[in-house]
């Protein structure tokens, strides 16, 4: 059966419908979860969408992480279920502590809206298995806090634990080591600032970004 | 911001006021008319309900001797203050139009896709497919000189508003921006908020911002102009209109609390020029709304989810004017009346007036007509987005001859704090026909040809000077959102898949391009006017788009100078002369006047934004671009040259820019000609973008010529593709820089056929050259690295807004 994914939508959320149409273009099930949710309703996938979930009040994802259904995604990555955060939701997943890491302002402080090459640096994550390492993407970036940094002992376990997924080619937001997303250490959680979901229609300039979202579908389901 | 004055008489600010009221009739306008109009407005509320005897303050509202002794008449007595300041600012420029109405009479509005011509809050065109497309655009001026973040973000607010009313979700927003000098560190302090006003708001609200203009002139030094396109999309059958209907039904007041913020907005801010003292700015700022992007994305998803479930019986924006306007104006347009319970109204601070309330621009607010029945679940959903509800108001049956009166209750059953008939707030406000000059010196300014000009030392140096990417703007907005940007920023019109959630399926799609020629304006607003619809037409066709509708924002000075309303008169006529020849209903506009500052009023600049409907999207447009080895051809339409006359450089960015040359005749624009060429050009590309062409596309590339000529085309060709140009046929820097209209180029690797049919098209067609290699070279006259020129390109913005280093004196 096809999978079932969960797009999670926090009051200024804004990329839930992008999200859910292009799962449901790629074959596979898709449907809204309201943040007060408290359960995820047995999907086999969760997507946090990009957006300005609660206004970025005080900072991005700092209230998100604190609503019920946020628990619930706590319990599913806890399982090994895959959940992956794009943009804000990477944002949220930093601030909720299932990712390490932050999300500061951009070097030169301006928000950047542009399509850029990342080149795929795993394939031991849910959002890249069975993409070999090394394979340049063409995906938007579309942020203002999309500036990864972490301390120098979590930068060393990302590196020595292979957990760094994807990696700017020219780096358009001053984050350390290029970096455009990591993973957890069970390697199911994914964060990235990049729009694969913008990436999947040559009309609309790069269909790139199927391959990744393909692979989350695809992901085996051990949870 | 100083404390509020109080209705307590012992309260010291009161007393002061009260001073400022027994003023003879002509002191309040000798002092600042912000801080004038706020303490009598105070004193208005205060007083509210007692008949007024003493009238200096009509005036420091903004009213005249002669518009308050028609609303005397209106009323058959005098108006208590309350009154006054409700009809002092719907009958502001702002709202009313009382000095531009007479001459929009004279624009066509009517065609076979058009649904909702002006008048309502946007305008509406059947795109097919059972899908409408609402488009509407609007300036924020005033407020963004003042605090251009706000200014800017707020101006985007109102526009997603009156998108959202009509029952379409707003998809696209275009910004046509226009700023003074940027060498002056003001007008950078202006561009950077300004911009980070419009993706600050626009980016977290959640809708992409596919386009715009940049344009820098000393003309806008004082005054800049800020203007705001929006379009949405809905299913045909979900249409709203603002009104309200059914006396009993409930006013639903709905989003944000009412502040005392962006009172006078209409009147003091936008219906008044800038006298260009910094502190007269500085008191005008409290009269700058407040944006909060947050709050109007909840509102959009409850009012769309509100609309969709068919809870609201009509639904209107809280823009200008706020309250009474929204109120006024829905129950004009359904002839009835409505009660206002202004305790009921949310409030953000103690201790408000009610005539606070009635007109605060306070943003994020919508008034929705629902029936009683219905009002839980409209609560309902207002509670799952978090927004918040009130009832406000109720409609009520017309009096016995008819009319819909707008009552302003303190608490219904309450005492009557103002009673009005809707209709002449909304639609009875003064007509002036103002007087109308042709400017004296214009004759002399004609006839001041650039073609005596020496010719550039450099032609090279003179063309990257005119380079500029705007990508240093458009990176800062998101213009990607919704999976449905074909085409984004950058290039001749942004074209956007038509879908959305909860839209019928599509293989249809949308160009939409925004245009403005002040520089032509300035020296003939008619011909400039139509040069701008022209050019606008003719940028959705080099889309595949077959122009559709135009919408038109008029920023105009002062229109008590009789040249400016000459300015404008002139300009109305040629863009119902354009609108006209290419088959063009104008389905909305917004007229901006008293842009001036010290006395001195802007160039005429009339913004043109026009909507296309692609038939069938399954290609992307060739855009702005280059292949290796195809030929470039100009199509042109333009007026035969005159044997051995030089093609004419008034007007042109060329003349103006770099010669500080700004008069002579702008070439002659034919407009039959013109509409054979946006017609064979929509066809020629509609067919690629279709998934017609074979294997080998006909058209690699395709860019208008505007501003900056022939060259600046060109060289946008070479550094959008990093491929280089060899072409002949340009002998000086006439034919590399003058604007003549009614040409496009094309990359194509089969001329002789894209020939054919030009020809048959009554369209000519000539060679220019060959795409390839590194470098643009230009007959004889330029000769530059490809690297070099997108170098330049690619710097100007940054090196004038980023890298600005002051020159050493």
């Amino acid at each position: 059966m096809a999978p079932r994914v969960g797009v999670v939508v926090f009051p200024g959320s804004n990329c839930e419908h992008d999200v859910v149409q292009v799962v449901r273009s790629l074959g596979a099930g898709a449907e809204l979860v309201w943040h007060h949710q408290g359960s995820l309703g047995g999907v086999d996938a969760v997507v946090l969408p990009g957006g300005f979930a609660h206004g970025d009040y005080l900072r991005p994802g700092a209230i998100a992480r604190f609503a019920p259904v946020m628990e619930a995604v706590a319990r599913f990555a806890a399982e090994g279920g895959p959940v992956v955060g794009i943009c804000n939701g990477f944002q949220v997943l930093t601030e909720a502590g299932l990712l390490p890491g932050a999300l500061q302002k951009n070097r030169g402080l301006r928000f950047v809206c542009a399509t850029i090459d990342v080149e795929v640096a795993t394939d031991r994550s849910v959002l890249t298995a069975g993409v070999t390492p090394g394979t340049r993407l063409r995906l938007p970036v579309n942020h203002f806090e999309g500036n990864y940094t972490c301390d120098a002992r979590t930068l060393a376990e990302l590196r020595d634990e292979d957990r760094i997924v994807l990696r700017y080619v020219d780096n358009p937001n001053g984050s350390v080591d290029d970096i455009a997303g990591v993973c957890n250490a069970g390697r199911n959680v994914v964060g990235l600032m990049p729009h694969p979901e913008r990436a999947c229609d040559p009309l609309l300039g790069s269909a790139d970004g199927k391959v990744l979202l393909d692979a989350l579908l695809g992901a085996d389901v051990t949870h | 911001m100083a404390p509020p004055a109080s209705p307590d008489p012992s309260d010291p600010d009161h007393a002061s006021l009260r001073g400022a009221v027994a003023e003879p009739a002509g002191g309040a306008g000798t002092t600042s008319n912000g801080v004038a109009a706020g303490a009598l407005a105070a004193r208005a509320g205060a007083a509210a309900g007692e008949v007024l005897t003493v009238l200096p303050m009509h005036r420091a509202l903004g009213l005249t001797d002669d518009e308050l002794a028609e609303v005397e008449q209106v009323l058959g007595r005098q108006p208590n203050h309350l009154e006054l300041a409700l009809y002092a600012v719907m009958w502001s420029e702002h709202c009313s139009y009382k000095s531009s109405r007479v001459h929009l009479r004279r624009l066509p509005t009517e065609g076979d896709r058009v649904l909702v011509g002006p008048g309502e809050n946007a305008g509406v065109i059947d795109a097919g497919d059972g899908i409408a497309v609402a488009i509407r655009i609007e300036s924020h001026n005033h407020p963004s000189a003042i605090e251009p973040t706000q200014g800017a973000a707020t101006g985007v607010g109102g526009i997603l508003r009156d998108i959202f009313t009509m029952g379409a979700r707003p998809v696209a927003v275009m910004d046509p921006l226009f700023f003074g000098d940027p060498q002056e560190a003001r007008q950078r302090w202006l561009v950077e908020g300004v911009v980070a006003g419009i993706s600050g708001y626009g980016n977290s609200v959640g809708v992409p911002t596919v386009g715009g203009e940049l344009t820098f002139d000393p003309t806008y030094a004082g005054n800049p102009l800020v203007n705001v396109l929006c379009m949405g999309v809905l299913p045909v059958e979900r249409l709203v209109l603002g009104r309200a209907s059914g006396p009993g039904n409930l006013a639903v007041l709905l989003g944000s609390t009412t502040g005392r913020d962006g009172i006078g907005g209409v009147s003091v801010l936008a219906s008044a020029g800038f006298g260009g003292e910094d502190e007269a700015a500085a008191a005008k700022r409290p009269s700058v709304q407040v944006g909060d992007p947050y709050e109007e994305k909840r509102l959009i998803e409850a009012c769309l989810e509100l609309l969709e479930a068919k809870l609201v019986v009509g639904i209107q924006d809280l823009g200008g004017a706020g309250l009474v306007c929204a109120t006024s104006e829905t129950a004009a347009r359904g002839g009835v009346g409505m009660d206002v319970d202004v305790t009921a109204v949310p409030r953000r601070e103690p201790g408000m007036e009610p005539y606070e309330v009635m007109t605060s621009e306070s943003q994020e607010r919508m008034l929705a007509i629902v029936t009683p029945e219905d009002l839980p679940r409209v609560e309902e959903v207002c509670r799952r987005w978090e927004v918040r509800a009130a009832v406000v108001g109720r409609v009520t049956e017309p009096d016995a001859s008819g009319v819909g009166h707008l009552r302003v209750l303190d608490g219904f059953g309450g005492t009557v704090l103002a009673d009005v008939p809707a209709r002449s707030l909304s639609d009875e406000a003064p007509l002036y026909h103002r007087p109308l000059a042709r400017p004296v010196d214009l004759d002399a300014r004609l006839a001041d040809d650039p073609g005596a000009l020496p010719a550039p030392q450099s032609c090279t140096e003179d063309l990257l000077s005119l380079l500029a990417d705007p990508s240093w703007v458009y990176r800062q907005y998101d213009h990607q959102l919704f999976l449905n940007t074909v085409e984004g920023p950058g290039g001749d019109a942004a074209v956007l898949k038509l879908a959305a959630p909860g839209l019928p399926p599509s293989e249809r799609g949308l160009a939409l391009a925004t245009d403005s020629n002040p520089r032509w304006c300035a020296l003939d607003p008619r011909s400039g006017t139509a040069a701008a619809v022209a050019e606008a037409a003719l940028n959705v066709a080099c889309a595949g788009a077959r122009p559709t509708a135009v919408v038109n924002c008029c920023n105009f000075g002062n229109p008590e100078h009789p040249e400016v309303m000459w300015q404008l008169s002139e300009a109305i006529d040629g863009m119902a002369e354009a609108c006209r020849a290419l088959g063009l209903p104008v389905v909305g506009g917004n007229v901006s006047l008293y842009n001036e500052s010290a006395g001195d009023d802007i160039d005429p600049t009339p913004v043109i934004g026009a909507l296309g409907v692609v038939d069938r999207l399954r290609a992307r447009p060739p855009g702005v671009t280059l292949r290796e080895g195809s030929s470039v051809v100009l199509l042109d339409a333009g007026p035969e040259p005159a044997a051995g006359a030089r093609p004419s450089l008034a007007g042109s960015r060329w003349a103006v820019e770099r010669r500080g040359h700004r008069n002579g005749t702008p070439p002659r624009l034919d407009l039959a000609a013109h509409a054979r060429l946006v017609s064979f050009v929509a066809d020629l590309v509609a067919e690629q973008v279709g998934g017609g062409g074979g294997q080998v596309p006909l058209l690699d590339g395709v860019h208008d010529v505007s501003g900056g000529g022939l060259g600046v085309a060109l060289a946008e060709l070479v550094v959008h593709s990093g491929i280089g140009i060899v072409a002949g046929g340009i002998s000086d820097h006439h034919d590399l820089f003058a604007e003549t209209p009614s040409r496009v180029l094309v990359c194509t690797p089969r001329p002789a056929e894209v020939a054919e049919r030009a020809s048959a098209a009554g369209v000519r067609f000539t060679v220019l050259g060959t795409a390839g290699g590194d470098r643009l070279v230009l007959g004889d006259v330029v000769d530059v690295p490809v690297v070099e020129a997108q170098e330049a390109w690619r710097g100007t913005l940054p090196a004038l807004l980023d890298e600005w280093v002051p020159t050493p004196t």
